[in-house]
């Protein structure tokens, strides 16, 4: 079986999840989608390991999944945060960007 | 040789206008006295430093004084210097001299004037810049000067600037004067670029080893300054509306002293039109025009003044002329001018006595049989008048007799022109001349009931006496023995090149009182053998009626140079407005429009900046995409 | 035509394995950025998780898979599902779009970017042999790992731990809630349950099944006459329609007490 598959399955749960960050508004879906496009990428480090028969891709898979794992204690920290100051988790609330 | 003292002489002036200037009112009462004093002392140096320079040798009684340095830039170097010699001391005892009468002519004259402060302040002002015109040792030091008559030129012209015609009259004499000036400034940017150096003696060295272009154009452009402050063709038009301006001011700076300063600034440059031929040759065509311009003037006015006026403008003529012909005219040019100087500022004065008497009335035709009312000034003004027609042994004949002997002797078919203006010159001079004095002192009574002609104060007919006496005397001083000529030589030094005598000076003064007298006798006849009209008639020729309107000198000024400038500068109104102005509010427009339209981008939502991370993550892609094809 | 059989060539149990799962991954991840509440779309974001982890033991990476497990669905999953606790399980996101023209642009770029990804990737794997970790993992895959993160990338493995510690301040320092008013004492808790509101609350709120056989939560208390005690029960509860009735579990007489 050609490994190539997966990395075409890694694509498409890459795109999925920038549609989604993009299109939905709850805080905590874009955040999951954002958790989705992260896997999709350790998805295609793994298939590399073993396309290119050594562990280094395993390796930065490890990392990105460590990495993650802080991202999500933060961002969803934040998102507790700015919920209890706004009462709303919807990320077009917070646009005090423009003004 | 040096002199610590050269520096009071503009000094005390100067100090004199600042006092004035800034006391303010507080000066009324005294300030004509201060300024009148200032001048004096200023003329007492003048003496001393003639006094010690009669004591020294010809070769070396130039005496300079360096006060302080001015401009140091690399290789040019110039420092506020001043120079006293034989040509300088001459300006200066005239300067002062002359300046001090009028200052206590003025003292009547104006006691009436509410600002006569004022009018002392930029007196003095004028005394201490021509001093520094003609004291300064290098062409930069004499530009300060040159402008500083200009400036004192323009305020006391407007000095009655509530009425609008007399202060369009000093900004045209400002404006003329700037055209000259720029010359000025260009012969000096010239003289530094191509001899290196801006001061006289500098320049004297260097001038021997120039090229003739250089030396040529620098003498051109030196023209070109001397036609617009001495009012020579073509920049002459402003004298004529220069008589806005008190009449002692007229009798000093538009008779006297600055609009002598063309004649100066030639004569001090000697060392270059002699070596620049061409350029010499232009002054005296520009002297022999303007003799004639200025003489055909004079016979048309009927605005005593104006005459006058024309009459100087007519007169500097010859004296450009005798300077353009070289070292052999140059102390003949200053003599004339120092004769002029007396006698034209003592007929100025007495016009101002005459309008003194008339309530201001300066119309010829409104005058008449005034002699028995003025004898004083008819006595000064004729005394004046027999000078400058040239009548022995008046002052004006030896100097005016020996430009026209110097202008036959230039040689060949140059001569007979020159000579024959010249001598043309004088008849006309001779016919206007007369016409102003009979119609202002002799023939009918014309003047307006409510006139009270009457003779004017001490204070003002004893500088008139004095200028008489001048006008009487100077003339045979100076060339008692050629004692000016030998006095200025080591400064207008000239290999006496063999001199082609068309005529015997015997023959040339002969002729030249002919001419004289013939000219006399025509005004006669048509003046005082005829009753003078009150009014102007009008049935005359087209000669007359352009010769009234300054042989068309305004009108040819405005077509040629006012119209198109105003159109040139309506069209470069216009392409500021569109073209400059269109990039400058176009580019901002740019910028608005494209920030307004960029601005949209920023929604303040999350998301749509994730968009565009989304695209930026497309290009990086697309860019591998095709660098990897 | 080329893409097309190069894709379709897959064999053995785990082409079995890849073309069962594949779609059902892409299924559960297209229904999570679908479905409107957040809730759902967490369990069906742990379900592609769970389907990744055996993708990455089908490829020869047991402890990556392990660990997705482990620390995906087990931990950060429930991380997810603690904070939508927090926020509110109901509240559920309209799909409406409020900025017009993202929606149709995201999704066109978006495709845009994946079809250049496949043209990338096909270019570059068509002609590749792949290599397979077999000689990699000759022994075991968790000591060849070991291997690899203390010898070639120690460095970035401790930068990542000191990155864990600082994310574990950060959430803290979030957390940390700054009292603006004094806490409320005991004391001041029961002065002001009797200052305000009626007395008949002031000793706290019935609880529920209280005369009934039966005291679960959504079993409301009945009173002395029969009725029904309102306060017994939680209004969500009861919006909800979650309450039971509690007639059936009624006394039918109070029994004699035990002397």
């Amino acid at each position: 079986m050609n490994p190539a598959n997966y990395l075409y399955v890694s694509v498409l749960l890459f795109v999925i999840g920038a549609i989604g960050v993009v299109v939905r508004r709850n805080a905590i879906v874009v955040f999951m989608c954002i958790e989705l496009m992260l896997n999709a990428s350790n998805l295609a480090f793994v298939t590399f390991a073993r396309i290119n028969g050594n562990l280094d891709g395993q390796v930065i898979a490890f990392f990105t999944m460590v990495v993650a794992a802080c991202e999500v204690v933060i961002g969803l920290a934040i998102i507790v945060t700015i919920y209890r100051t706004r009462r709303s988790a919807s990320v077009d609330d917070a646009n005090l960007l423009k003004r | 040789m040096t002199s610590n003292s050269l520096v009071y002489l503009i000094a005390l002036p100067l100090i004199g206008s600042a006092v004035l200037l800034l006391a303010g009112r507080r000066a009324d009462r005294w300030g004509h006295v201060l300024a009148t004093l200032a001048s004096g002392s200023s003329f007492v140096v003048g003496l001393y430093q003639f006094s010690q320079m009669l004591a020294r040798s010809g070769e070396e009684r130039a005496v300079t004084q360096k006060l302080f340095s001015w401009i140091s830039v690399g290789s040019f170097k110039v420092d506020a210097a001043l120079m006293l010699d034989q040509l300088s001391i001459c300006f200066v005892l005239l300067i002062t001299g002359v300046g001090t009468l009028i200052h206590i002519y003025s003292i009547a004259y104006m006691s009436h004037d509410l600002d006569r402060r004022r009018f002392f302040a930029y007196l003095n002002l004028f005394i201490a810049a021509m001093l520094l015109l003609v004291l300064g040792d290098s062409y930069l030091n004499l530009y300060v000067g040159w402008e500083g008559v200009g400036l004192a030129s323009y305020l006391l012209i407007g000095f009655w600037n509530q009425k609008p015609t007399y202060a369009t009259a000093a900004k045209k004499a400002f404006i003329a004067n700037r055209v000259g000036d720029l010359g000025l400034s260009l012969a000096i940017m010239i003289s530094f670029a191509t001899l290196g150096t801006v001061s006289f003696s500098g320049v004297k060295e260097q001038a021997e080893h120039a090229s003739t272009g250089a030396l040529t154009a620098i003498g051109i452009m030196l023209l070109v300054a001397a036609t617009g402050k001495s009012a020579q063709f073509p920049l002459q038009a402003w004298l004529g509306d220069a008589m806005a301006g008190p009449t002692p001011v007229s009798a000093l700076i538009h008779a006297a002293t600055m609009v002598t300063a063309g004649v100066y600034l030639i004569v001090r440059s000697n060392f270059i039109f002699d070596a620049a031929p061409t350029a010499q040759l232009m002054v005296a065509i520009v002297g022999a025009i303007t003799l004639l311009f200025g003489a055909i003037i004079g016979m048309a006015k009927d605005d005593i003044k104006k005459a006058l006026a024309a009459s100087t403008m007519s007169q500097i003529g010859y004296m450009i002329l005798g300077a353009g012909l070289g070292p052999a005219g140059y102390a003949f040019a200053i003599m004339h001018l120092l004769t002029h100087g007396f006698f034209k500022a003592g007929m100025f004065l007495g016009a101002g006595s005459v309008m003194h008497g008339m309530d201001d009335e300066v119309n010829m035709r409104r005058f008449g049989g005034l002699r028995k009312f003025m004898p004083i000034t008819f006595a000064t003004f004729g005394i004046g008048y027999l000078a400058i027609i040239g009548v022995p042994p008046f002052a004006g004949f030896y100097s005016k007799d020996k430009i026209i002997e110097v202008a036959f002797n230039a040689g060949g078919v140059k001569g007979w022109i020159f000579g024959c203006t010249a001598l043309l010159g004088a008849a006309i001079t001779a016919f206007y001349m007369t016409r102003l004095v009979i119609m202002t002192f002799a023939g009918n009574k014309r003047w307006d009931a409510k006139a009270h002609p009457h003779e004017s104060p001490a204070l003002m007919w004893i500088p008139m006496v004095l200028l008489a006496v001048g006008s009487v005397a100077s003339g045979f001083i100076f060339s008692q023995g050629n004692s000016l000529r030998n006095w200025l030589a080591p400064v207008v030094e000239h290999e006496h090149e063999v001199e082609v005598e068309l005529l015997s000076p015997a023959v040339v003064s002969i002729l030249a009182l002919l001419l004289v007298a013939l000219g006399v006798g025509i005004a006669v006849m048509k003046y005082l053998r005829t009753e003078v009209l009150r009014e102007a008639p009008e049935n005359v020729s087209i000669f007359t009626k352009i010769a009234r309107r300054d042989l068309m000198q305004d009108a040819f000024n405005e077509a040629v140079f006012m119209r198109p400038g105003q159109k040139v500068t309506a069209a470069l109104v216009d392409i500021d407005k569109f073209v400059i102005d269109g990039a400058v509010r176009g580019v901002a427009r740019l910028t608005q429009g494209s920030g307004s339209a960029l601005r949209t981008t920023q929604t303040g939502y999350v998301r749509s900046y994730a968009m565009w991370i989304l695209l930026g993550a497309i290009g990086l892609v697309a860019t591998i995409w095709i660098v990897t094809l | 035509m080329y893409l097309a059989l190069e894709l379709t060539k897959t064999s053995g149990p785990e082409a079995v394995l890849f073309w069962i799962l594949a779609p059902l991954t892409v299924l559960a991840a297209l229904s999570m950025l679908l479905v409107k509440k957040a809730v759902h779309s967490a369990i069906l974001l742990a379900a592609v998780m769970i389907s990744l982890a055996i993708f990455y033991i089908a490829q020869d990476a047991p402890f990556l898979g392990i660990v997705q497990i482990v620390v995906y669905t087990g931990a950060v999953m429930m991380l997810f599902l603690f904070i939508l606790m927090l926020v509110g399980v109901d509240s559920s996101d309209s799909l409406t779009e409020t900025i017009p023209g993202l929606r149709p642009i995201a999704i066109t770029a978006a495709l845009g970017f994946g079809g250049l990804l496949v043209s990338l990737l096909g270019r570059a794997t068509l002609d590749h042999d792949f290599a397979g970790l077999t000689a990699a993992n000759i022994d075991g895959n968790v000591p060849a790992l070991a291997q690899l993160l203390f010898s070639r990338y120690v460095w970035a493995f401790e930068v990542v731990s000191a990155l864990l510690i600082t994310a574990a301040l950060g959430a803290m320092v979030l957390a940390h809630n700054h009292r603006v008013v004094a806490r409320p004492t005991q004391r001041d808790r029961a002065v002001r349950r009797f200052r305000t509101g009626s007395l008949a609350t002031a000793a706290g709120l019935p609880g529920p099944g209280v005369y009934a056989l039966h005291n679960a939560v959504d079993v409301p208390a009945l009173l002395p006459d029969g009725s029904i005690a309102q306060a017994s029960i939680s209004a969500t509860l009861e919006a909800r329609g979650d309450v039971i009735d509690s007639a059936p579990f009624q006394l039918e007489k109070l029994e004699e007490e035990p002397k």
